[in-house]
């Protein structure tokens, strides 16, 4: 890569790439431009101007510093475009704009930094998503792990659509658009460097594409929302307790792939508590539930969508489930961190 | 053999429902069943088991948790070496937010200690071998399952005559702790649900003896919600009749004789010694000495390590729940000074902790 003021020995960014000068533009120039590049971000302005659009705008900001920063089934800069676009998603706003935010560590290496942004750049490009605007901050070793990325999103939300974790009525049904407990576990996994051998991957995905479908028919949903940190009974008591009702779940029904069951099984760790950041809660009508999975099914990243429980009036504000002994046990939101038994 | 994965089978809806059937026909007298093991206490909590046995089937949760049972003066040993400039601390998760008498290790680490979680002692010798200026010292707390890996630690470690790794031991063993349980008047046990890893390691001679000597029977169940229903079952009919049976239901892990290796390993290293279980006070012979071979592994010895009597929080009844003798909501600060957030006792914080249990899964909410 010419012109990046790089150390030509090592391919390594340093504070020159944060200082504003001829370094930082090169940079810019050569990797951000190049692989973010549309009409809005080339003309370079310090500001992006943006078309107004019809309808209501959603907007959404959220920062990413997993470790490790490559795991299985993705990276931070996958991580980044897909959690803010599934946020907007979650209000069922079209993305349409994000903003992109860079702290980088002196001495990371330029060829991960190139693979980072053409993974956002592809990922962007899937749900039609411009990055108009961004910033980079070289900060010295030591006082960043590698590389934070914040990425802030705009959408607009048509007029016919309207959800909200306010909204989840006695009688809806609790839907998950597929398999739980993949992105925590990759992510551990890669992490922890546990001599484990597990095909486990992050089911990181952007779910724009894939929501809009139950828009385009009737727009009937209640809630949507993505069961990130904490998991899907973290979320659901968000919801339970946003929407003053009581959430119940069959736990025969919750699909969870083998392998995540197994890597579970092994380190004590649970499931319905770990992240997932290619998957939405949908909680819908009961007489449109059906229809829901039936869409969600049409669509790679919803084959497995599929009922998982229901609303009740009470006790406000609870999670439980029925499991398959046939007894009942409460889900209460993730306290702590999940840590590994001892036997 | 089949398609099988002997965890479906054992989840099977159906097959539950027949059990639960059958348990809800017993008409016996009203029993005390102690489970003994701290992961068959989560198990439990987890599955709502409590909900689908008979009302004159009491189940009580015994000290089979190793975190539960490990003294406030043992963290406080820890919280001393994690202080010393050249330590690093490498213990299992569940320790670090364990109360001591003062502070606990998680906020010792974000003082500065150098505190690092580890899944496998093996994985404390690398970094033993990976820091060579400073000194390692594992935190070895656990039963029989656990105990012959950190053995292995030890063993290697002395192949390798590493210079700076060492251990602070509480492992503990389970016979006489059981003996003082069947024994007790006070808590009228009839039955034991046996654990099933300790038993994959120890074999199941022991329970047997003591089923002779106290006429309580016991069965050797695993972990998933058939095993445990079924376990109980059997137990609800062992009781009726003799009184001195024990059965293994747990055959696809555990054998009779146990695991020899790992036995070998566990005495190669290890010696019996007087234990403080938290709760139970001083047991002779449950606890589990480093041997003066491996002296220079025994941080006790390598740091001249006293332990001083910690203090335990007031209030806090771990002891008697310990002992099966009270429930945690029976507890003044359950709930409401004693949260996961905020432990005050280990029984809250461990992942396997009676109090732990009925606060993540219960609540004491009636559903």
């Amino acid at each position: 890569m010419n012109g990046l003021g790089a150390n030509p020995a090592t391919g390594r960014i340093t504070l020159a790439h944060g200082s504003g000068g001829s370094a930082m533009h090169g940079l810019i120039r050569e990797l951000f431009h190049k692989y973010f590049s549309n009409d809005i971000l080339n003309k370079g302005d310090d500001a992006a101007r943006l078309e107004t659009h019809e309808g209501r705008l959603a907007f959404t900001t959220d920062s990413y510093v997993v470790s490790p920063l490559f795991f299985k089934g993705g990276n931070i800069g996958k991580l980044a475009v897909c959690g803010t676009v599934n946020d907007l998603s979650c209000l069922g706003a079209r993305p349409l704009y994000l903003s992109c935010g860079f702290i980088i560590e002196e001495g990371f290496f330029l060829n991960e930094l190139e693979e980072i942004v053409r993974t956002m750049a592809g990922t962007a490009a899937e749900c039609g998503v411009k990055i108009v605007t961004g910033d980079t901050k070289v900060v010295q070793k030591g006082a960043a792990d590698g590389i934070f990325i914040n990425t802030s999103g705009i959408g607009v939300i048509p007029d016919n659509v309207d959800v909200s974790g306010h909204y989840a009525l006695p009688g809806d049904k609790v839907i998950i658009t597929g398999t739980v407990g993949e992105h925590g576990c990759a992510v551990m996994l890669g992490r922890e460097n546990l001599g484990m051998e597990s095909p486990v991957e992050s089911d990181c995905a952007p779910l724009w594409e894939m929501v809009q479908k139950l828009f385009d028919r009737t727009g009937l949903v209640h809630v949507m929302r993505d069961p990130t940190r904490g998991g899907l009974a973290t979320t659901l008591n968000e919801i339970a307790e946003q929407s003053g009702v009581c959430i119940k779940l069959y736990e025969e029904a919750i699909p969870v792939r083998d392998e995540v069951r197994g890597v579970c099984g092994l380190l004590g760790l649970d499931p319905l508590y770990i992240a997932n950041e290619g998957k939405m809660i949908i909680i819908a009508p009961e007489h449109y539930a059906s229809d829901v999975v039936k869409i969600l099914n049409g669509h790679k990243y919803g084959k497995a969508a599929c009922i998982i429980g229901e609303v009740l009036e009470e006790p406000e504000g609870r999670v439980f489930m029925h499991t398959f002994a046939g007894g009942t046990r409460i889900l209460d939101m993730l306290s702590g961190e999940q840590l590994p038994r001892i036997c | 053999m089949n398609n099988s994965n002997y965890i479906d089978e054992f989840h099977n809806s159906g097959a539950a429902s027949a059990i639960v059937a059958a348990l809800g026909r017993y008409d016996g007298r009203k029993l005390n069943i102690m489970e003994v093991c701290g992961t068959h206490t989560m198990s439990i909590f987890r599955h709502g088991i409590r909900e689908l046995l008979p009302e004159s089937v009491n189940l009580i949760s015994g000290p089979g948790c190793p975190v539960c049972v490990t003294p406030v003066s043992f963290m406080d040993l820890a919280v001393l070496l994690a202080r010393e400039k050249d330590v690093i601390i490498a213990t299992f998760g569940d320790l670090l937010r364990v109360p001591g008498s003062l502070t606990s290790l998680a906020e010792e680490k974000a003082d500065g200690a150098d505190i690092r979680i580890v899944y496998s002692p093996l994985d404390a010798l690398k970094t033993a071998r990976g820091n060579p200026e400073k000194r390692v010292v594992f935190l070895s707390v656990g039963f029989e399952t656990t105990t012959p890996v950190i053995a292995l630690a030890v063993l290697k470690a002395y192949e390798e005559n590493l210079p700076n790794f060492s251990i602070l031991a509480a492992n503990k063993t389970m016979p006489e702790a059981l003996k003082i349980l069947a024994a007790d008047s006070g808590s009228r046990i009839d039955g034991f649900l046996y654990p099933g890893h300790v038993s994959a390691v120890t074999g199941t001679q022991f329970y047997r003896e003591l089923a002779e000597a106290y006429r309580v029977p016991g069965v050797v169940a695993g972990f998933e919600p058939l095993d445990i229903l079924h376990g109980i079952y059997t137990l609800t009919r062992l009781c009726s009749e003799d009184g001195n049976s024990v059965v293994n239901e747990y055959s696809r892990v555990v054998r009779e004789q146990g695991n020899p290796i790992a036995l070998e390993k566990m005495k190669e290293v290890f010696e019996p010694c007087s234990a403080i279980w938290r709760g139970l006070g001083k047991i002779e012979g449950s606890g589990l000495g480093v041997r003066e071979k491996y002296g220079r592994f025994d941080a006790r010895r390598v740091f001249g390590l006293v332990e001083t009597a910690g203090k335990e929080p007031k209030g806090c009844i771990c002891g008697e729940v310990l002992k099966g003798k009270a429930t945690p909501d029976k507890c003044g600060l359950f709930g409401k000074t004693c949260t996961p957030e905020s432990p005050a006792g280990a029984c809250m914080v461990s992942s396997e902790g009676t109090c732990a249990a009925y606060f993540r899964y219960n609540k004491g909410v009636i559903i």
